[in-house]
């Protein structure tokens, strides 16, 4: 039995992989059968595989490792192959061959990524993700999508590029590839540290995720939302943890997209934000680098996953029935789709962190580790953050889908297996919140920590219900901002607005400068020909007719001359 | 899917409205009132002063919403603003009627 473990054959990304594309030439009804037994079968091959280096392969004369299972890359595993599950399960009621298979091998892809020993493993899965999540945004099959598509896919292969360039100059400097820590100083460094930056959504590197994982279909953004972000956060955890650097991103990163999220319209996007938020407090954690700041940073990317997945999965329903996931034409929906709103809400209770709630148990060991290594500004800055989380995912998301004014639609609630995947989601969200220890127990360092302390839980629900307060007071005196149609201007603006606007004007000035040297060089070249012409011209002094008696009249002079000259 | 003539739900009576608003406030005045009664462990020293989570919590949140709300004159545009709305998706009458505005 174990003599085919560990051999990269036998891995669960290339079983995941190979199941995406035999479900391209199933039938249907086996669907449901391939999206919901691989997941399981993948988790119970990782858990299978002992921790250690496995999978060795040769493959253009390097020597690849392509499975290393230990404790941060088998939680990250664990995370996305669950998340497939869900996902599977969200998107049993489609008919779509596309989406269920670019889930499945995008899945793998994440998987083989975080699984993988060296960079050029990494690399391999790292382009295979983003050449395969591209079809779950072009599946919406709009000309919009279309674009979208198009800008995201660019977005993704830069990033592609520039760990491959990394990678390359790496391996000539140092003579090795492997995938450990790597830090800004060595050769390649920055150029890795930046695809990293890319897929993880830094400031500025990070309008990709808000401008195309709202444009996916319903199913198809729940999808997204949980591999590439996480995937990168992975790689900066195992590439560039304790750099200092990644603590003041972070913290930019935790409070930037909160302005945004507060006047988007469109939920999705506002979860697109928040989900850039988030990420924020798992690039603090990594920067601080303590054992407690990555357990913190790991678990809370494992609880992120499901809650945000959530989130997503109750937009999803909700765009599924009503067609559209606009704040400001939503309004009162807990009355049609009651189940959907009470897994929503439990989706934001986790985000913003109420105890007993996921997110309660992961962010704090951040914010606990911030302090514990007295990072006072970082601290301040993630308890803001904290405090603009409840708005945005813990207020905003369900208030004004659910409640609100009632915009009068009256949809069917959603089906059952989206029902089941936020039932089964909601579960897990409350029971990590409830029950942290088996989540505890597989994250990657052996640290004590316990969430439920009294000063912990009562500081918590302080700054959440004052913040709730301040929710209410600003609604009610109508100082709130209200929800219109309307799009914000992001840094995708530089090179959808800014960029070509700069081509074309200098294209223009280009095209004026052309005229105006042709206009000069006419002016010049017309005056040497009008006095090429007057000589040589049909008209011209040589081109006459001359009567005959004028020529004969030349040549007597002529004679003449030469006679006098002779003499 | 359909709209039809609105009918008053649990969460549009005022009475529930008032009842959930107080119940809140309710809360908030127990968790300043718990601040005596708790050994509090601070990191920095200024988060062990008295009523600081709370004070944080609707502080940063006034802040954020408020600055916010600033900002959206500056940020937002009209749906077509970068032409690639969807027709069925985008009140593209009114946002051609904006687009001016922004030129």
């Amino acid at each position: 039995m174990s003599e085919w473990l560990g051999h990269a054959i036998a891995s669960p990304a290339l079983l995941l992989m190979a199941a995406g594309l035999v479900l391209a030439v199933t039938p249907r009804l086996v669907h449901a059968i391939w999206l919901l037994a691989v997941p399981v079968l993948a988790l119970a091959l990782l858990w299978a595989l002992p921790t250690g280096l496995h999978g060795q392969v040769s493959l253009f004369g390097f020597d690849l490792t392509t499975l290393r299972v230990d404790g941060l890359s088998r939680i990250w595993a664990t995370i996305f192959i669950i998340g497939s599950f869900l996902t599977g399960l969200y998107a049993l009621h489609v008919d779509d061959r596309v989406q269920h298979v670019a889930s499945l091998v995008y899945a793998g892809a994440a998987v083989g990524a975080v699984l993988a020993g060296d960079l050029v493993t990494l690399f391999i899965f790292w382009e295979a993700t983003a050449i395969s999540s591209v079809f779950l945004i072009w599946a919406r099959r709009t000309v919009r999508a279309h674009i979208v598509g198009l800008r995201y896919l660019v977005i993704q292969v830069i990033s592609g590029l520039l760990l491959m360039v990394g990678t390359i100059i790496h391996y000539h400097q140092t003579g090795s590839i492997a995938f450990d820590h790597l830090g800004l100083n060595v050769a390649g460094g920055w150029l890795i540290f930046l695809a990293f930056g890319i897929k993880a959504a830094f400031p500025l590197l990070h309008n990709w995720v808000q401008d195309a994982y709202p444009e996916s279909t319903p199913t198809g953004t729940v999808v997204l939302s949980i591999y590439t972000t996480k995937l990168a956060i992975y790689s900066l955890a195992r590439g560039y943890a304790g750099t200092e650097l990644l603590i003041t991103i972070g913290a930019v990163m935790t409070l930037f997209p909160i302005f945004y999220a507060v006047i988007e319209n469109d939920l999705r996007r506002v979860l697109a934000y928040s989900l850039n938020n988030q990420l924020g407090f798992m690039v603090v954690g990594i920067g601080i680098g303590t054992p407690l700041a990555l357990n913190g940073a790991a678990a809370h990317a494992f609880a992120h996953i499901l809650y945000k997945g959530l989130l997503f999965m109750s937009m999803g329903a909700v765009l599924y029935r009503v067609g559209t996931v606009k704040a400001s034409e939503l309004g009162g929906l807990y009355k049609s789709m009651p189940f959907t709103t009470v897994f929503c809400i439990v989706g934001s209770m986790s985000i913003s962190a109420f105890p007993l709630f996921s997110g309660f148990v992961t962010k704090s060991m951040i914010l606990a580790a911030a302090a514990d290594s007295h990072h006072w500004i970082a601290w301040c800055v993630l308890l803001v953050a904290s405090a603009g989380v409840l708005d945005h995912s813990g207020i905003k998301v369900p208030f004004f889908s659910f409640f609100a004014h009632d915009a009068g639609y009256r949809v069917k609630e959603a089906p059952l297996n989206m029902l089941a995947a936020m039932a089964i989601t909601a579960a897990l969200c409350i029971g990590i919140g409830v029950y942290p220890a088996p989540l505890y127990a597989i994250l990657p360092f052996d640290v004590p920590y316990s969430p439920y302390t009294t000063a912990h839980v009562v500081n918590q629900l302080q700054l959440l219900l004052f913040a709730a307060l301040a929710f209410v007071v600003l609604f009610r005196s109508g100082l709130y901002p209200p929800e219109v149609r309307g799009l914000n201007i992001d840094s995708d603006w530089i090179y959808r607005r800014a960029l070509p606007f700069t081509v074309s004007a200098v294209r223009w000035a280009l095209m004026r400068a052309r005229d105006a040297a042709i206009g000069v060089l006419t002016i010049g070249l017309g005056g040497a020909r009008r006095r090429i012409e007057a000589s040589f011209g049909a008209r011209g002094v040589m081109a006459r007719t001359w009567t005959t008696g004028v020529m004969l009249l030349w040549v007597t002079a002529l004679l003449a001359a030469y006679l006098w000259l002779y003499y | 899917m359909s709209r039809r003539t609105r009918d008053i739900g649990l969460f549009e009576r005022p009475a529930v409205i008032r009842t959930l608003i107080a119940i809140l406030g309710l809360s908030c005045a127990g968790l300043l009132v718990s601040e005596f009664f708790y050994a509090k462990h601070p990191h920095f020293g200024f988060d062990g002063w008295f009523g600081f989570y709370p004070l944080a919590g609707f502080a940063a949140y006034c802040f954020i919403v408020l600055s916010a709300k600033a900002l959206r004159p500056v940020l937002r545009r009209s749906e077509n603003y970068y032409g690639e709305a969807d027709p069925d998706e985008a009140d593209l009458e009114e946002s051609m009627g904006r687009e001016h505005e922004h030129e």
